[in-house]
This record gives structure tokens, C-alpha cells and sequence, in this order.
């Protein structure tokens, strides 16, 4: 692990490597051990965001990875490794095939930006052929009965997300919780999530409603003023609660809930106060440096989808670094084991959980332009780590094909 | 109590020391805190530019640099006048700096822009720029002056640089985020500290070959919060100053058996550290407590702590 790695030594023996490549294909330029790696985006019918500011960028992702490939490499250039990437955007039927090709071009790395169940018809495809990275999808079935043994999270799941909202509140003894649930399968879900959360950390759920999408109601000037003069009168005489938590994965309404609530109440959740992998405010923890060298690189600032294909893409590097080795095996066996410990930029070392595949890791809490806090909440103790406080710790996991 | 053991001391050794000026860069406070070391108290503030990090004191103790790392520059201040004199080039993001043993060349780390930078100090000029890995933050040199340190925080390597021909002759894995680097006095060992991998890895400078992991452990503060950052050696290099960040520590280490003996409650997130000349007293900068603590070197105990600016980040203690 911490062997010294002398260039000199290095350099002597891949001399000799790249004069018998010059021999036979005098154009070869390149001697180093490649890693390629991939990242597919599938572009699915996601509901828009309600604010404009928030339109998904067209390299939402890509530029995440691409950052982490230059990461890789200035490193590699130490090593004699270098790390590639391919990049496809493509709709939901074409997900296997792009997987299928990557594979046929020897990329045994595939970060993927997906739903629940195109992620998991990718990860099938592949199967021990290639090790799949989730860095989108934050259903926790996935980590749990639909888990598979090659495929990890970078994304969040649902239930860290609630996990991190509902220590912040509690440790704010704001514990009585008014929550607004959407009406479609994913915002159950997310509510599903949010109650489970208030009951593991105690805080109460004294209220439950759900907005009907009754559709029509989006961002249109009509949808816009429809909603919002809905809020007021769909929040009044809710039994007294000290804050609204609103799981709203559909993007219809949440939007439009802080300060036309009945209640002079704050909005956590899919508004106001958001647990996040990545916010373009983040500067503690060296986090300043990762957002200029990714706008350097990219003139927008970095999301959380571009940090969740960034540290994919790094802990691969710090795989190949630390075995010095581009080989499969030997990068899974490391970033998969016990050793891993990458630096992210959000405080604490993050490493992937050996029964799910998850990658465990601070969540941030932003509001607005500012990150109001991260998560864990120093009052939540753990036995093995403070961050398996957030998400399935090991005796609860449903997870059987992991690991 | 304390107040009374504090002026004992100082009548105590009032006659032989001499007071040196302690400068302390101020990171979002944009200035520089001067004390001396005797009064333990501020006496001036100097504003300088943006976002001042690293700064290293002339052997002649005549020039204070001071990397302001948002200005892209180096700031010279002229320690008798106070007042910047100069600015040299820097590159981007000078973040920390070491000088060579004869006090010339300069050399910073470019944290944006994967470059270690020597600058000639006399003539303000960039001799060279140094491609190393991602993040460069640490330096340190051989006593020697020949073998220059720098550690990249993303890429995690301690990469070893001849200064004679600015190029990299050796690269060394340590942990997660290496922050600092510090030889010992004798050149013997090479101290890195890694800030998430919460470690101090010993290197022998002669072959590269890690030598020993010195990890730590403060009862009642949980791992994570345990960040190594600035070093600093006594003189016989019997005794290793480490700074342990968010944990609110400094270890102390013994230089031959590289045993923790000691952990010093210091100010909040503890960053960087700094001997007086005669090795009376270790300053610390406390990065969110906005003060610095003063470390008795002798019996190991921390006897004051000073409000400085906003944000104190580096500390350097003028030679005479």
C-alpha cells in the first residue's frame, strides 16, 4: 500500500516494453497500462425541473467523469497508467447494446445514469464481464433484494438522503414533521423513506398529505400560478408541526411550497433545505479546489450527478494507484475491500460497503446558495463508521447477491 | 492559576531570550497578525492581498513571504518598514511555499494548476515550473538543499524533486490528502503527513522506502476527526509536532521510536505550526477558533491562546 514507486525504476522497464511496441507498430506512441472506462447516460421522459435554473446540463455527468479521467491520469502519468473514457447518451432501449459495445471495446468499467430498471437490464448484461456504477438511481431496492454482485452505488440511496434530513432536524429538536407526498410510485417511495427515517431517529410525522398531479400543472405560466395558489390552502390547518417535508421525486409541486405554506413553516426535502451528494456552494474540506478545477474544465457548476460519476471514476484510479495495476480483478478486489479510503471532499474517506455495494458518504444539506450542514450529525454514534448512521447498515440489509 | 505560572515563567526567563516576531497569515481575513513572543500579544495587523496561506520567513528574517494565494502571487513584506515592498510570480493558487536553505530559490505549490514553481526571490522570475500530481500542497527540502518535496492532495504521492535539474527523480504512495512534508534536522527522515488518511508516513529520503505509519488515537474523538496537517521537528529531531486538525490536537511524537507520547488540546481545527528560534515556545493556527495556541516546548503544555485574524491559517517566527 505504501511501497515506494520509483520513476527511474519504472521508466527503465517500460523502455523496454516500448521499444518492442515501436518494433512492430512504429506509430505506437503510448506504452502505459490502460484503463478504459465508460459512462452511459439514458435519457429518459424525467419530469423537467420547476425552476429553470435547474435544467439538466447536456454534459450532466459526462463532465463529472471526464474531470475524474484527468484526475486519473495526472496521476497515472507517476504510475505508467492511463485511464480513458467513452462517453453515450442513449434512450432506454438502446441501454444493453451501449453496454454490449463498450464491452466488445474492452471497457470493463461502465459508470451508468439511469432508472432503477434500466440500471439493473445494464448490470445484468454485463454481468461478470464488466463492473457497473450506479451514479444515478437512488432506489434502494437496488441496494437491497435487486442488489447484484457487480454493481455499486455512488448515488445516494433514498434512505441516507431521509437519513440525513431527518439527524439535522432532530439534533434542531425540530421533530414534528407535516409531510406532502406526490401522488406517483417514486414519491411514495421517498415518503415510505422519510417516515422510516423519522421513526429511526425520532422525530414524529404528525401530519400526511398527498398532492394529486392532476397534470397540466407544470411550468407554464398557467401550472405555475395554478400550484403555487393551491399551496396556502392545501397546507392550512395541518396539526401543529415544525416543519414541512415534502417528497415530490415528480417534480410537481415542491417547488412552489416554501413561504406560501399556511404555516410560517420551513420546507425541507425535495425543496428548501435538500440532502445532496454535491452542491456548487460546498468549500470545506478542499471542496473549493474540486469546483474550479471542474469549472476550469467546464464553464457550469458541478452537481451531484457530476460528483457521483467523479468519485466512481476515482476510486478506480485510486484502485489502479494503490495495486499498481490496470487489471480487472485487482482494482475490483481493492475499491470492493476494506482498504479503500478516497479522499472526496466531503470530510470523511469514503469506501463502499461491503453488503451492498454502496458507497458511504456525508450528505450535504443545502439551502439556497449556502450548505447549511452535512450529515452525519455529530450525535449519531456507530460502532464501525459514523457514515453507515445514514442509508442500510449490515444487520438490516435485504442484500444477498453482494459481496 | 494559570495567569500566575505564566508571568512566573516569564520573569524567569525574561534576562536571557529575546523576543522574535511571530507573523500569522490570516486566510479570509486578508492580513497578517504580528506578535511578539515575549508579550504573547498582537502588535500589528497588516492588511495584505487576497486569501493569504502559506508564508516563509527570510534566513535574515528581513522578508516575510506571503503566498495570497487568490491574488495568484507572493506578497513581500519588509519586516523593519511593514509594509509590502514587492510581489512576485507565483503561478496560480500558491497555496504553500518552502525556501531553500540559503533562502533563495522560493518554492510554491500551485494547488490549481498540478505545478511546483521555483522563484528566484532576488530577481522576481520563475526559474521553473514543475509539473507534479493533482493538488500540490506540501513542501518540504533536504537540509542540504538539494532534494525539494511536494505532495499532491488528490494524486497521493509525496513526489521527490532534485533541485539542481527541477525535475522529479522519485514518486512515493502515501495516504489519502498528504498536506505537509518535513525533513529532519539531520536529513535522514522524511515526515508526510496525510490529512483523510489520517496518518503520518516516515519515508528514508536516501531510497524512498517507507519506513513506518505512525497512526493516532484520542479517546472520546471519533477517527475521522482526526486530520493530520502541519509538522514542525525540534532541532536534535528528538521530538515530532503534529497537527491534527479538526480533532483539535497536536501529537507529539518521539523522533527515534516514533511513538505518539502526547496529544495537546490546542484552539479549533488546528492547521499549521512554528518554533521560536530557541525552541522556548510552538505556535499553532487554530483555522476556526480564530486564535493561536501557544505550546510550552519544554514540559509539552499549552500555556495561552491569542485572538489573531479571521480564519489563521500559516504561522512563521522571525530567526532573530
Amino acid at each position: 500500500m505504501t511501497d515506494p514507486l520509483r520513476a527511474d525504476g519504472a521508466t527503465c522497464c517500460r523502455t523496454i516494453l516500448l521499444a518492442a511496441a515501436l518494433a512492430l507498430a512504429p506509430v505506437a506512441a503510448t506504452a502505459a497500462d490502460v484503463v478504459a472506462t465508460g459512462i452511459v447516460r439514458v435519457e429518459a421522459n424525467s419530469p423537467l425541473p420547476l425552476s429553470r435554473l435547474r435544467l439538466p446540463p447536456p454534459d450532466l455527468g459526462f463532465a463529472g467523469a471526464e474531470l475524474a479521467v484527468a484526475d486519473n491520469n495526472t496521476t497515472g502519468s507517476f504510475m505508467g497508467q492511463e485511464f480513458t473514457l467513452a462517453t453515450a447518451s442513449v434512450p432506454p432501449e438502446q441501454a444493453t447494446a451501449t453496454v454490449e459495445a463498450m464491452i466488445a471495446k474492452g471497457i470493463r468499467f461502465i459508470v451508468t445514469m439511469a432508472d432503477a430498471d434500466t440500471t439493473l437490464a445494464m448490470a445484468d448484461a454485463a454481468g461478470d464481464r464488466a463492473l457497473v456504477l450506479n451514479a444515478s438511481a437512488p432506489d434502494d431496492r437496488l441496494r437491497g433484494e435487486d442488489c447484484r454482485a457487480n454493481l455499486l452505488h455512488t448515488a445516494p440511496s433514498r434512505s441516507m438522503l431521509t437519513d440525513a434530513v431527518a439527524q439535522y432536524f432532530v439534533t434542531k429538536r425540530w421533530d414534528k414533521w407535516f409531510l406532502i407526498e406526490g401522488s406517483h410510485p417514486a414519491d411514495k417511495d421517498l415518503a415510505e423513506h422519510y417516515k422510516t427515517s423519522a421513526a429511526k431517529f425520532g422525530a414524529k410525522v404528525v401530519e400526511e398529505r398527498v398532492y394529486e398531479d392532476t397534470g397540466g400543472a407544470r411550468r407554464t405560466d398557467s401550472g405555475t400560478v395554478q400550484v403555487q395558489t393551491q399551496m396556502p390552502v392545501f397546507t392550512q390547518s395541518a396539526a401543529e408541526h415544525d416543519v414541512v417535508i415534502a417528497a415530490d421525486d415528480s417534480e410537481v409541486f415542491a417547488g412552489y411550497l416554501p413561504y406560501h405554506t399556511w404555516d410560517p413553516r420551513p420546507v425541507a426535502g425535495s425543496a428548501g433545505l435538500e440532502p445532496l451528494s454535491w452542491h456548487a456552494a460546498q468549500e470545506a474540506w478542499g471542496g473549493t479546489q474540486l469546483q474550479t478545477r471542474f469549472e476550469k474544465q467546464s464553464p457550469r457548476s458541478m452537481r451531484s450527478e457530476d460528483w457521483n460519476a467523479w468519485v466512481a471514476i476515482r476510486a478506480l484510479g485510486e484502485g489502479a494507484t494503490r495495486t499498481h495495476s490496470t487489471e480487472f480483478a485487482k482494482i475490483v478486489e481493492y475499491i470492493e475491500g476494506p482498504d479503500l479510503k478516497l479522499g472526496a471532499f466531503k470530510g470523511d474517506p469514503v469506501s463502499f460497503r461491503s453488503w451492498d455495494g454502496q458507497l458511504r458518504q456525508p450528505i450535504l444539506l443545502v439551502a439556497g446558495d449556502m450548505t447549511v450542514s452535512v450529515s452525519p450529525q455529530e450525535a449519531f454514534v456507530h460502532q464501525v463508521s459514523t457514515l453507515d448512521t445514514l442509508g442500510t447498515d449490515q444487520p438490516e440489509t435485504t442484500c444477498k447477491n453482494h459481496g | 492559576m494559570r495567569q500566575l505560572l505564566v508571568t512566573a515563567a516569564f520573569i524567569g526567563a525574561a534576562l536571557p531570550a529575546s523576543a522574535y516576531s511571530v507573523y500569522v497569515s490570516n486566510e479570509r481575513g486578508n492580513s497578517i497578525s504580528i506578535l511578539d513572543s515575549e508579550t504573547l500579544e498582537v502588535t500589528d495587523t497588516i492588511d495584505v492581498g487576497q486569501r493569504p496561506r502559506g508564508i516563509n520567513i527570510s534566513p535574515d528574517g528581513k522578508r516575510l513571504y506571503i503566498l495570497t494565494s487568490d491574488d495568484d502571487h507572493v506578497e513581500v513584506l519588509d519586516t523593519e518598514t511593514k509594509t509590502i515592498t514587492t510581489t512576485l510570480p507565483s503561478g496560480p493558487d500558491p497555496e504553500l511555499g518552502v525556501l531553500h536553505p540559503s533562502g533563495n530559490p522560493l518554492y510554491v505549490a500551485n494547488e490549481d494548476d498540478n505545478l511546483v514553481t521555483a522563484i528566484d526571490v532576488d530577481k522576481g522570475t520563475v526559474l521553473a515550473e514543475i509539473p507534479v500530481g493533482v493538488e500540490p500542497e506540501g513542501m518540504g527540502i533536504s537540509p542540504d538543499g538539494k532534494v525539494l518535496v511536494n505532495t499532491s492532495e488528490t494524486t497521493n504521492m509525496a513526489h521527490f524533486i532534485d533541485t539542481s535539474t527541477h525535475q522529479i527523480f522519485a514518486n512515493v504512495l502515501v495516504d489519502q490528502r498528504p498536506r505537509f512534508a518535513q525533513f529532519t534536522n539531520d536529513g535522514k527522515y522524511l515526515y508526510v503527513s496525510a490529512e483523510i488518511g489520517g496518518t503520518v508516513t516516515v519515508i528514508d529520503p536516501a531510497n524512498q522506502e517507507v519506513l513506518k505509519r505512525i497512526e493516532f488515537a484520542v479517546p472520546g474523538i471519533p477517527q475521522e476527526a482526526i486530520q493530520p496537517v502541519g509538522i514542525r521537528i525540534t532541532q536534535d529531531d528528538s521530538k515530532v509536532y503534529v497537527a491534527l486538525g479538526p480533532s483539535n490536537r497536536v501529537a507529539v511524537i518521539d523522533g527515534k521510536t516514533w511513538e505518539v507520547k502526547d496529544y495537546l488540546l490546542v484552539g479549533q481545527r488546528v492547521w499549521q505550526l512554528a518554533f521560536t528560534p530557541d525552541e522556548k515556545y510552538l505556535f499553532t493556527t487554530n483555522g476556526i477558533s480564530n486564535d493561536i495556541s501557544v505550546i510550552d516546548v519544554a514540559s509539552d503544555k499549552v500555556i495561552k491562546s491569542v485572538q489573531v485574524g479571521q480564519q489563521p491559517w500559516g504561522v512563521a517566527v522571525s530567526p532573530n
